[in-house]
Order: structure tokens, then C-alpha cells, then sequence
């Protein structure tokens, strides 16, 4: 087996898998640069990102894949499991290597994986969607931590740019420590020091806007109040609302 | 000051929880003025501990009103709390809500002060200050109100994403005994007003792009169900004709929660019809998704649905003649009308098929529900099927499953 190690960015990937072409490497096995163990058997490439090489794959990629498709190697990529990496490469070695569009072929088992992963990956997005719940900064910026169990930032920057045109707001993933930033012109990917008990209540006080504490107030009185006690349904609200995203929304922190 | 509006939310959402529309889909409203949000996805944003979506700030502008419907908390007779919102107190709720992400939108419903038109213009008031002065894109739902004048309701659509007009109950019978106030026409008539207007924008729409929207999400109702003695078969051929001929986007279900003590209704403490609402809901899917017609879910001789099964499987168990399906041939249609196979699956099955045979190992990676669906597919020799009578099928699958209704069905006689 000969390791074929990236840095984990997407584009690294795409040039691996070009490199993996280029030098004909057999029988290989992508690994993240971190995460390279030192028993390694076998030949070791590392592959340094290349914008040319990763283009030129993924323009392949765009001529025999649907926009659909395309976008589900992105969104397995991002959910960093395990040795999605290989998933990957054997989905578009397979793709490269057939004539006919085999992206529906739902019985070969990477063509499935990709499926299925992306499936849940899409899921987190639109979840995350759903779940920021931002606060008002005295200075005007709506702002809000998150935990996503995937890495969706990239995938929801769009829509909170399109919905949130009018006011300055920033998503912080505290797991993955970036952020996305808007500044009502566009939006940027940051990375900075945000401290987690910047969510704490005290600690929030000096910086929140005068009128926070009034709409999160009003908002878990709505959310109390729209209740219909006679249905309860502890099990559903759960499925709905897994318990580890309690934390980041207002309405269950009271 | 902010006390005084939380009591006023927390009445008025409460008296606002009975309706059951959460919708937040079928709109296509765009944030083009680089102003606040857009209609387009329909998200959930949150879910109440009785499991339902919380997707638009719910409310009433008022719960004063002047009928008295028994099956309704607000009724004229209840003696409880009242309150109103002004019209700014409401966007600015929805503004600051929406501002936070907790909401998609505002839907907005009134109970009947003075008349009808009076109460319909404050409505109308509400959704047009968010459009015009705070470019507020993000979806808003109005209730009509019954009796409210045409020119009214032609406004409504200029702001409102989506209309609705609660037909209230299944029957006229039902309506008269419950709400002397209201008549079935009431509420027919604006439906076909607002049916007619949706149709005429979408075709001058065609012929000038830039023609102002007119409820682009389109009309929806809702009835109680539970409350009175009407059958299965009567609600969903209401539901159907409500889709048929009035191109409703959805019809909502409403199992009755008891409020009253009035004795035309189900006493208080009587449990709520939920899984009746369910079964409901289910057909509901199968009219409009999956291509059958209402004569095949309920007729004459079943005006019931099962409670124990789903609709879909009563269907297939009572139709085994059409089966069983071989999956790598049959069309799309009945592979969709194979119990335990969804839409999603239905797809996937005819998509793989192109490349190759699909097999049983396959369908269970595709995620079907395989103790319901082997009874009725024969793709190959793994899996035929012995000659079974429904009754026998039903209850090997009532015995495999673990229905989250199966406490309420069980056989057995509990001891503890």
C-alpha cells in the first residue's frame, strides 16, 4: 500500500487524487497530514496543494458529473469522517474510469456511501440553518457560536448572506475555531481567538446590546406558550432537537 | 412596559396554538432589496416538548371576539384573559425574532373584534408595514377573516406569502352545531375568490415578469377533528375536493384538544385523537404525493382508517391481487404503492435498476422498511412469498414492528 498524504483541504484531496494519476501510484491510500501514524509500510507521497492540479480535476469532475452529484463529493468530504478521503478517491476513479454517468448506481458501494454521507451532512446544514440563534452586540453585530457535528460552515455561508443582507452578523464554529464573517458586503471565513464562555451569561453582559435579554426573554415565552401541554411528546421533541444542541439555543437554555 | 408585552405574548400565542399550520415552504419571495430575509425554505427552527415545528411567530393580534364557537378557546363565552398587540408591537416582534434566526416568518390570525373587515385591515396593516417600511422579505401567513370584503382580501395577497381560511369543521351539520355564528359559505365563497385571484396573478405573471406577487405560497385550511362524529371517508373527501377544485396547498388536521366543559363537545380530559391525526395526515400524503386516489384509501365499505396500520399497507393488504412486485421491472408508480417503500427508495430502486439487478441485500442498504416490504416484492428467489391471507400478513408485521402506537394496541392484557 503507498500513502498519499494531503493536507486536508479540499483542494489538497483534488491534487492528490491528480498526483495519484500523474506518477501512477498504485493500490493508494490518502491520508490528512495530521494524521499520519508513523508505522507506515510502503512508499510515502506528499502531495503539496496545487490550484492548477485540483482545477483540473475538478473540471473533469463538472463534465461527467451532475451539479447534484458535484456537490455531494463536497458535502462526504466535509463531513471528516474516518477515511472518506478513500470514498472519495474510489467514487471519482470509478466516475473517471466509466463512460456512462454512473452517479445513480446506487448498488456499487461507494456510489451509496457518497449518498447516504452527503445525505447526513445536508441534514447538519440544514439544521445549523435552523439552530444559530444569534445574539446583538452593543456595536450592532449579530453573532452566534455553533457546534456542528460536520464541517457545514462552508455549505451555509450563502444562505445567511442572502437572508441576512441588512446587518452585520458572524457564525463561529468553536469546535472547528473559524468563523464566517459579513460586513454587509461580503462574507469572510476568520479565524480568531472566541473564547467559549463568551456564551455565559455574565460574561455576556458587558458586550450585549441593551435590548438582548428582553427578545430572549420573549422569545422562551413563546416558546413556552405555543406548547400544547395535552400532547406532550418528550420522545419527538428529542428526535427533533437532539439534547447536545441544548446549549447553543436560547429557547432551551431559560 | 416589556412585562406587560410577554403577558400579552404568552396569551396570545397560547389562544394562537391551536392552529396547526407551520409552514414556511412554497414561497419565493427574494431578499432583492438588499433588505431583511427571504421566503424560499421552509425551516423548522425550533420544536415544542409536543414535538411540533416551530417555524413562524404564531399569534393573534387580538383574542377578543365576538362569536362563540364551542370548539374554540377564545370563544366569546370563555372567561378568560384578553389582550391585543398594536400594530407595531408585532413587527417589532417579528423583526427581532426574525433578526435572531427563531423564526421564518409571522403568521398572523385574529380573533373577530368588532367586524370583520375592521379586524382584516389591521391584519393587513401589520404585513404591509414589514414589507414597505422594513423591507422585510421573510414569510408572512394571514388568516382571512370570514366575511372580510374582496378588496380586502385582494390586498392580503400583495403582502402575504400565503392565505388561509379555516373551513373549521368537516360538515356543515357539525359547523352549525358548534358555530351558530359561522356558515359553511362563509368560508367557501373567499376560497374561491382567493382560488380564482392566485390563478389570474400566475397568468399575468406569464405575460409581465414583474407583476407584484399575489400569495405566491397559495391558500391552505385546516379542520377540528375528533369533535364531532364525522367518518374517515367525509374528512378526506372534504381534504381531496379541497385539493382538487380549490388548489390548496395543504389541508391541516387538527386532532380536538379539549377545552370546555360544553357538553355538544368531548368532555376535558378526553385524550387527544393523535393518532387518528396521524392516519390522517399519512393519506393526506398518499393523495398528494404518491398518486392515489381517495376512493382507494377510504370508500363506502371502509369509511375508517386502520388504526393499527398505515394507510399505504391497509391499501396494499386489501389489493394483494397486485401483487407481488417484482422491483427491477414494475414501474415507478407501484414501486412507490410497495408498503415500506418510500418515495426517496421508489427512486433509488429504478435509478440502480439501469446498471444491474437490484437484490434484496441491496434494498436493505437503501434503507426500506424490509419486514413490511417482503410480503410484497418477488425480484428473485430469495424472497417469494407463501401464499398468506391479509389478516395473517398484518399480524406478522404488527408483531415485528415497533410502532410508536403499539402500547395502545397490544393484544395482551396488561397485568402491572
Amino acid at each position: 500500500m503507498n500513502t498519499v498524504v494531503y493536507d486536508g483541504s479540499y483542494e489538497g484531496l483534488l491534487s492528490a487524487v491528480f498526483e495519484i494519476y500523474e506518477y501512477k501510484i498504485n493500490d493508494a491510500c490518502i491520508v490528512k497530514k495530521d494524521e499520519v501514524n508513523g508505522s507506515l509500510f510502503g512508499a510515502v507521497h506528499t502531495v503539496e496543494t496545487n490550484e492548477e492540479k485540483s482545477k483540473r480535476v475538478y473540471k473533469k469532475l463538472k463534465d461527467k458529473l451532475t451539479p447534484n452529484a458535484l456537490s455531494q463529493l463536497f458535502k462526504t468530504f466535509l463531513s471528516e469522517e474516518k477515511n472518506i478521503e478513500n470514498v472519495l478517491y474510489r467514487y471519482i476513479a470509478y466516475t473517471l474510469s466509466s463512460r456512462v454517468s454512473v452517479e445513480n448506481n446506487f448498488s456499487h458501494p461507494d456510489v451509496l456511501m457518497l449518498q447516504q454521507t452527503s445525505r447526513k451532512v445536508h441534514r447538519e446544514k440544514h439544521r445549523m440553518e435552523a439552530f444559530v440563534r444569534f445574539q446583538l452586540s452593543k456595536d450592532g453585530l449579530y453573532y452566534s457560536l455553533i457546534q456542528p457535528d460536520f464541517n457545514v460552515l462552508p455549505l451555509i455561508s450563502n444562505h445567511f448572506e442572502k437572508r441576512y443582507a441588512d446587518q452585520r452578523w458572524l457564525i463561529y464554529d468553536s469546535r472547528r475555531k473559524y468563523g464566517l464573517y459579513y460586513d454587509l458586503h461580503k462574507v469572510e471565513e476568520i479565524s480568531m481567538q472566541f473564547s467559549e464562555n463568551m456564551n455565559d451569561k455574565n460574561a455576556l453582559k458587558a458586550i450585549i446590546d441593551e435590548k438582548e435579554e428582553l427578545y430572549q426573554r420573549l422569545w422562551q415565552q413563546y416558546f413556552s406558550s405555543v406548547n400544547i401541554a395535552a400532547r406532550k411528546n418528550m420522545k419527538l421533541h428529542i428526535q427533533h432537537m437532539p439534547k447536545r444542541y441544548w446549549r447553543w439555543l436560547t429557547e432551551k437554555k431559560g | 412596559m416589556s412585562d406587560r408585552i410577554q403577558e400579552k405574548l404568552s396569551i396570545l400565542a397560547d389562544a394562537a396554538k391551536y392552529d396547526v399550520s407551520c409552514s414556511s415552504s412554497g414561497s419565493d419571495r427574494k431578499n432583492t432589496n438588499k433588505g431583511l430575509g427571504n421566503a424560499s425554505n421552509g425551516i423548522c427552527h425550533a420544536y415544542t416538548e409536543d414535538g411540533r415545528c416551530v417555524s413562524l411567530l404564531k399569534i393573534l393580534l387580538t383574542n377578543h371576539c365576538i362569536f362563540d364557537c364551542a370548539y374554540c378557546v377564545s370563544r366569546k363565552s370563555n372567561d378568560i384573559k384578553r389582550a391585543a398587540f398594536t400594530v407595531q408591537e408585532v413587527v417589532d416582534l417579528t423583526i427581532n425574532f426574525y433578526r435572531r434566526n427563531y423564526i421564518e416568518g409571522l403568521f398572523l390570525s385574529s380573533g373577530i373584534f368588532s367586524n370583520a373587515d375592521y379586524t382584516m385591515e389591521r391584519l393587513i396593516r401589520v404585513a404591509k408595514t414589514l414589507r414597505t417600511e422594513h423591507k422585510f422579505n421573510g414569510y408572512i401567513h394571514l388568516k382571512t377573516i370570514p366575511g372580510a370584503s374582496e378588496e380586502l382580501m385582494k390586498e392580503a395577497g400583495l403582502w402575504a406569502d400565503r392565505l388561509s381560511i379555516n373551513v373549521e369543521m368537516p360538515t356543515k351539520k357539525s359547523l352549525a352545531l358548534l358555530a351558530p355564528d359561522k356558515k359553511q359559505e362563509d368560508m367557501i365563497k373567499p376560497m374561491q375568490f382567493l382560488k380564482e385571484a392566485i390563478i389570474a396573478n400566475k397568468e399575468e405573471k406569464r405575460l409581465f415578469k414583474k407583476a407584484p406577487k399575489f400569495a405566491p405560497a397559495g391558500q391552505s385550511t385546516q379542520m377540528v377533528i375528533g369533535a364531532t362524529p364525522e367518518t374517515d371517508l367525509e374528512i378526506l373527501y372534504l381534504a381531496n375536493g379541497f385539493y382538487k377544485k380549490m388548489n390548496m396547498r395543504r389541508v391541516y388536521y387538527s386532532g380536538y384538544v379539549p377545552i370546555s366543559n360544553d357538553n355538544r363537545l368531548p368532555a376535558i380530559g378526553t385524550p387527544v385523537p393523535m393518532i387518528r391525526e396521524n392516519r390522517l395526515y399519512q393519506a393526506d400524503w398518499l393523495l398528494r404525493f404518491y398518486g392515489f386516489n381517495v376512493n382507494e384509501i377510504v370508500d363506502k365499505k371502509n369509511p375508517l382508517l386502520d388504526m393499527d396500520i398505515d394507510p399505504k399497507l391497509g391499501w396494499a393488504l386489501r389489493n394483494l391481487n397486485m401483487f407481488p412486485v417484482d422491483i427491477n421491472k414494475a414501474d415507478y408508480q407501484l414501486i412507490m404503492r410497495i408498503p415500506g417503500i418510500g418515495i426517496q427508495s421508489a427512486k433509488k430502486i429504478c435509478d440502480a435498476r439501469k446498471f444491474g439487478a437490484v437484490t434484496w441485500e441491496h434494498l436493505k442498504k437503501f434503507g426500506i422498511a424490509v419486514n413490511r416490504a417482503r410480503y410484497f416484492i418477488n425480484s428473485n428467489k430469495e424472497f417469494e412469498t407463501k401464499d398468506l391471507q391479509p389478516m395473517q400478513i398484518k399480524q406478522f408485521i404488527l408483531q415485528e414492528s415497533q410502532s410508536k402506537y403499539r402500547p395502545n394496541f397490544s393484544p395482551q392484557t396488561k397485568l402491572f
